[in-house]
């Protein structure tokens, strides 16, 4: 499998997302910034995020977006959609699982999204978050 | 105001109706109709304008009206702003008065939008392709998990966007030129095709299609243009600052920011000297009936909660202690993007000239406020007072 964008990922197996870190004001960015939005500086780090957070907010994207939106080769089915706390930063991302779970608080932990296939029949994959049981 | 800046006032408004128009009717067209309209409430010639301002997101350069209204050799700025753009319009034609170009000013919004929800672009917001084909790019998206954080967070109830929506349809009924002029119940919207959850569809405006022009004066010539001249007693313009959570972001910090609404707001009743308490007619940013609910407390008309029982006792409706919204807002009138802050405050002057027929708020109001909230981060403010007694 391939990454959709290589800039997300530290490692795909097991899945981890890359940030960055401002070695100024210890901001973490996602996906890793050339400058930080608190300080401006310029000196910042590549870092690992948290594979485990709780979810900060949500819903459901119940309509297709429009295009430059990809739609699966299956067609488009409603997804979740939502932001994870995971400590350093909270990131906004695809959510799996049942919505009708889905609550401010719960626990979270960080999975892959198959998309489509590539040019030679990879799948291309970006991140996800799922429902890791109970509240975090 | 005092010192050396001039005081600005406006003098006349002219609207193209907000809505779905004929295919063959351009946004430019809308555009040059606003400006005559509000030419003739002023009792002024394109040629008696000494500046021009004009803002649009997808129907064209704004100069290009000056092949239409008349080619005086007028100063001509144009704004693209995303839902700002009529704000900065506005801001930047009231500076001109104050810097001294001229005593006579014209401010222009119009856009045509087509069907549906927005298309963003990842590149024009900075962000790689990934993030709009996996599907993260939509503004609704954004408008639905801002709701649902704000009620969470302060215990406000869902219901509350229903609330909304439904007064925003019974000021349409009110408003002729309003877009959406049916009532609808709160159930009737709860139990509506689900968009974003918690948002159905008639919690959230659509693009639509319109213009609004203004005719800006300086305060000494007001007078004797107006019966009833409105003082523009500040306007202010922010963009966002760390910590704002904020359409298109794929990440935020811990640490909550103020949102640009909030900025914006405190700089125009700093500016001003009018207390948000003072205000008697607001307009605020209402893409979807929780920015509604939202707005009320970023720009200091209410406190973080207080929502709920405002709108359980109806003080945001026409009659009420706290008008939001009177026209029907941008649930009522869809939102072409460029116009949308001026058809804002066209409503707030209408209201305090006592023009505002059956939505007019009673006790002559003397002091309104303006807001207006846009993608990536932006919000534009006004304060505008009545002038005679």
């Amino acid at each position: 499998m391939i990454a959709v964008d290589p800039g997300l990922f530290s490692s795909l197996d097991p899945p981890r997302l890359a940030g960055s870190r401002c070695a100024g004001c210890d901001t973490v960015a996602f996906p890793a910034a050339s400058g930080c939005a608190k300080c401006a500086g310029t000196d910042l780090a590549r870092v690992e995020l948290a594979e485990r957070g709780t979810l900060w907010t949500w819903t459901v994207q119940a309509f297709e977006p429009k295009a430059p939106y990809r739609a699966p080769d299956g067609g488009f089915t409603p997804y979740g959609v939502g932001y994870v706390e995971l400590g350093d930063v909270i990131v906004e991302s695809r959510l799996t699982g049942d919505p009708a779970g889905f609550e401010i608080g719960m626990a979270m932990r960080l999975t892959l999204l198959p998309l489509w296939p590539g040019p030679d029949g990879t799948p291309v994959v970006s991140y996800a978050f799922e429902p890791a049981g109970g509240l975090g | 105001m005092s010192g050396f800046l001039a005081e600005v006032a406006i003098v006349g408004v002219g609207l193209h109706p907000f809505g779905r128009h004929d295919a063959s009717l351009t946004g430019m067209a809308m555009g040059a109709q606003a400006c005559r309209l509000a030419l003739a409430d002023a009792g002024v010639s394109w040629a008696d304008i000494g500046y021009a301002v004009g803002g649009s997101n997808v129907s064209g350069k704004p100069d290009t009206l000056v092949g239409v209204l008349g080619l005086t050799g007028v100063p001509f700025v144009n704004v693209r702003n995303g839902c700002a753009t009529a704000g900065v319009a506005l801001a930047t034609a009231a500076n001109a008065i104050r810097a001294g170009e001229t005593d006579l000013a014209l401010a222009v919004g119009f856009d045509k939008h087509a069907r549906g929800a927005f298309a963003a672009s990842p590149a024009d917001y900075g962000h790689a392709d990934w993030y709009g084909e996996t599907g993260l790019m939509v503004t609704t998206q954004f408008f639905a998990m801002k709701d649902r954080r704000y009620l969470h967070t302060h215990g406000l109830k869902d219901r509350l966007l229903a609330q909304v929506a439904a007064k925003a349809f019974r000021c349409g009924e009110l408003n002729p030129a309003a877009w959406r002029r049916t009532a609808l119940s709160e159930d009737e919207i709860m139990r509506a095709r689900v968009i974003n959850p918690p948002l159905t569809q008639y919690m959230l405006c659509s693009p639509s299609e319109g213009a609004a022009a203004l005719v800006l004066a300086r305060g000494d010539r007001a007078a004797d243009l107006c019966e009833r001249p409105v003082r523009l007693a500040a306007v202010a313009k922010r963009t966002r600052r760390f910590g704002s959570f904020e359409v298109f972001a794929p990440w935020l910090p811990p640490e909550a920011g103020p949102s640009p609404s909030v900025d914006a707001a405190r700089a125009v009743f700093a500016a001003s000297g009018i207390s948000p308490l003072e205000v008697q007619v607001a307009q605020l940013q209402d893409t979807d009936s929780g920015a509604e609910i939202y707005h009320m407390a970023e720009t200091g008309l209410c406190e973080d909660g207080a929502q709920q029982e405002l709108i359980d006792l109806n003080e945001t409706a026409p009659t009420g202690r706290l008008p939001v919204n009177t026209d029907g807002g941008c649930l009522a009138n869809g939102e072409p993007v460029g116009a949308s802050g001026l058809r804002q405050v066209i409503e707030v002057v209408l209201q305090l000239q006592g023009r505002a027929g059956a939505r007019q708020v009673p006790r002559a109001p003397r002091v309104g406020f303006t807001h207006v909230y846009g993608a990536p981060g932006i919000s534009a403010c006004t304060v505008l007072t009545a002038l005679s007694g």
